[in-house]
């Protein structure tokens, strides 16, 4: 199958190694990965933040860029939620763009979403050692309604110990620019989101979004808890042999 | 007294920095959201038919508004056909002067009040007292709100804010004939404001209330509460003024069935609402005004985005499940409405003039919370972006945003810049200055990565 990665502005710039875990993971289950280098951005701190004009010139950029691929795959909920969910409001219905949005949108597939429904596998043959819990992310939980596939995927990781976490379906408060807007709310809601984790007494905070894992972890980091966060792509990408390349 | 919200100075986010740092009110909050939340998610649980519910609560509603013109006039015709009186008021001032004039012409100078959010909204206790006329509060909560001189900061439990050693007090300093040796035990409390608003409701001629639903085929109007005390001012003064929003209407008695299992499920966590009082037109040996409200609803009716939050039938379940009203408290938005549906009503109704009301839109991390729990599915997030493109934006942050957008509509700009990131890896300061310290303050930045991902790709992928 011919995959085209969504790496997302954020992975590319600050966690390239989320990427480097798409790719090694994808090819271990057969897949052919290309990289359409033209991609940048799918618009989301625009539209969200009120600019909605730059918003819509990346969305346009992005349905051009993946135009044609079987099948789109972000390590990102919140970026695959904007593509599905508020590209069709960005353009007018009947318009060309609402065609090219129509076309492009249902074939974006954040990662578990694409292992599960998609590839139909759960034991994708990772194995981590390691205490973990899962934090579902908003835009995964009630964006794209991902339900339990991510933990089915992480239950299936050999040496892995998967902790609930208490409150998980409470927002981190990272909210795009909303940390920097109400840094104070964000800040309270964040430190309330690493004393959860921080109960369950796991040593790796796993989740869909590094956007979300940046604040949370930079707050456990903050607080020198000693908690790792780490992508489920990387966790998934890891074997005996070693993790991400 | 209790206080107006209107030329409220702040804004949301210095607002909330205040609560947060508020540790009782904080706690306060949190146990109390969590409790109602909590009931809340066991009721809707136990019906199969919930999200049907739900939608048949939207398709109503929605139905009702694209012909709300149609069914005002029923619902005037049907008022009037049964012996009641019906005012238009295009604003609060209007409103305001209306029911002033009703209340002068019956020669009295008190008036008891049912909890009412559309008189809060207009500003009607404070209008009346310029007139002369004193409005007392009889629900519990507002009562408390009132006599502290204090602002609502929910709509559903307006002093929620408040516990109840600070209730004991409040009673203590201003209730008139609160008992010397009130203890703070809630059955005490309660006890005192029943002996002091029993009083109240027995001398007063002239009682002021809104709905929660009229209907246009019967001319009914609609009233759910707990406490009895909106049926005791409902049915004992001779004089009886509701001032309703005019999206409060239902086209008929059966779409009853769909809203009085949605309200009460999610607003109190209860099964069935204790007091549901509902009265067409004048009842014998009563004088009945229905005051229409407009007050800047047809302008949010023309937007097709925002116009779903005339859905909204004054449940508070947003603000329950809002992380962001958890810790920022109702007073934060300085609006009677508080919370995700605030923050897309008030700047509709209001507009985004002042710096507060510009800053709501941006009130909410977009998590979604709001949206999942709504019993007549307004997508609060989609209405929150919709007005972020509408509100003011600084000149600081739109410089920004314009070079992020630059630099993002090209693949070999973004490739700079993120070059330019890499070399500077090993400079950046743990603590950011400006705006952007906002992060800083409290998390840890990441590590700027040794190449971004598309080098790594064109090298080895």
């Amino acid at each position: 199958m011919r995959v085209a990665l969504f790496i997302t502005c954020v992975n590319d710039t600050l966690f390239p190694r989320t990427g480097r875990a798409v790719v090694s993971l994808l090819r271990r289950l057969g897949c052919e990965v290309e990289f359409p280098a033209a991609q940048t951005c799918c618009g989301q701190m625009h539209v969200n933040t009120g600019y909605r004009a730059e918003g819509v010139r990346l969305a346009r950029h992005f349905t051009e860029v993946f135009a044609g691929y079987d099948a789109v795959v972000a390590p990102s909920g919140s970026c695959a939620a904007m593509v599905r969910e508020q590209y069709p409001r960005l353009v007018r219905p009947g318009s060309r763009g609402a065609v090219a949005v129509a076309e492009v949108a249902p074939k974006v597939h954040e990662l578990s979403e694409f292992l599960v429904d998609v590839l139909e596998v759960d034991d994708v043959g990772a194995y981590f050692p390691h205490r973990v819990t899962y934090h579902p992310t908003c835009h995964s939980l009630r964006g794209l309604h991902l339900g339990d596939r991510p933990t089915r995927l992480l239950e299936k990781v050999r040496g892995l110990e998967l902790v609930s976490l208490p409150a998980a379906q409470e927002c981190c408060g990272f909210g795009g620019t909303f940390a920097l807007k109400n840094p104070d709310v964000s800040a309270a809601m964040g430190a309330d989101k690493a004393r959860n984790v921080l109960d369950t007494g796991a040593e790796v905070l796993c989740a869909a979004d590094n956007s979300c894992l940046m604040h949370i972890g930079g707050t456990l980091g903050r607080q020198k808890t000693g908690v790792r966060v780490m992508h489920l792509a990387e966790i998934l990408a890891s074997t005996e042999e070693g993790g991400t390349p | 007294m209790s206080a107006t919200f209107l030329g409220m100075p702040g804004d949301f986010p210095k607002n909330a920095a205040r609560a947060v740092r508020d540790s009782q009110l904080r706690y306060n909050l949190r146990k109390a959201t969590h409790t109602i939340r909590g009931k809340r998610a066991a009721v809707v649980g136990e019906l199969p038919d919930w999200q049907e519910l739900r939608a048949a609560g939207k398709a109503i509603k929605d139905e009702t508004l694209r012909n709300l013109d149609r069914y005002l006039l029923r619902l005037e015709e049907a008022v009037i056909g049964a012996g009641g009186h019906v005012h238009w008021a295009r604003d609060a001032a209007e409103a305001n002067r209306i029911v002033a004039g009703l209340v002068r012409a019956t020669g009295e100078t008190e008036v008891v009040k049912v909890k009412s959010m559309a008189t809060q909204e207009i500003g009607l206790n404070e209008a009346l007292a310029a007139e002369g006329i004193t409005a007392y509060e009889t629900d519990l909560a507002e009562l408390i709100v009132q006599l502290g001189d204090d602002f609502p900061s929910h709509i559903l439990v307006p002093a929620i804010h408040r516990n109840r050693a600070e209730i004991r007090e409040i009673f203590l300093t201003r209730m008139d004939g609160a008992p010397p040796g009130l203890t703070d035990e809630p059955a005490a409390l309660a006890e005192a404001a029943r002996l002091h608003l029993r009083e109240r409701f027995l001398r007063s001629k002239v009682a002021v209330s809104g709905a929660n639903f009229m209907i246009a085929e019967t001319g009914t109007l609609v009233v759910l509460e707990s406490e009895g005390n909106g049926r005791m001012c409902l049915t004992l003064p001779e004089t009886l003024i509701s001032v309703v929003g005019i999206e409060k209407l239902l086209p008929a008695w059966r779409d009853l069935e769909v809203f009085l299992q949605l309200l009460p499920r999610s607003s109190t966590g209860e099964r069935m609402n204790p007091y549901t009082s509902m009265w067409t037109g004048a009842a014998e040996g009563q004088d009945f005004h229905l005051v229409l409200l407009d007050n800047g609803r047809t302008d949010v009716l023309a937007d097709e985005v925002g116009r779903q939050a005339l859905r909204c039938i004054r449940c508070s379940a947003c603000l329950n499940v809002c992380p962001v009203y958890e810790r920022a408290g109702g007073h934060a938005y300085g609006s009677v409405y508080p919370g995700p549906i605030g923050a897309i009503l008030t700047p509709q109704l209001r507009g985004m003039e002042t710096e507060l009301d510009a800053s709501l839109p941006y009130a909410s991390s977009l998590c979604g919370a709001c949206y999942e729990v709504c019993p007549v599915a307004i997508d609060i997030p989609e209405v929150l972006v919709d007005l972020r493109a509408k509100a003011p934006h600084g000149m600081a942050e739109r410089a920004g945003m314009r070079v992020a957008g630059w630099i993002l509509d090209d693949q070999a700009r973004l490739a700079r810049a993120q070059r330019a990131a890499t070399r500077l890896r090993g400079l950046v300061p743990r603590r950011l200055p400006g705006p952007l310290s906002a992060w800083t303050d409290t998390r840890d930045l990441p590590e700027i990565p040794e190449e971004p991902f598309r080098d790594w790709w064109e090298r080895e992928g």
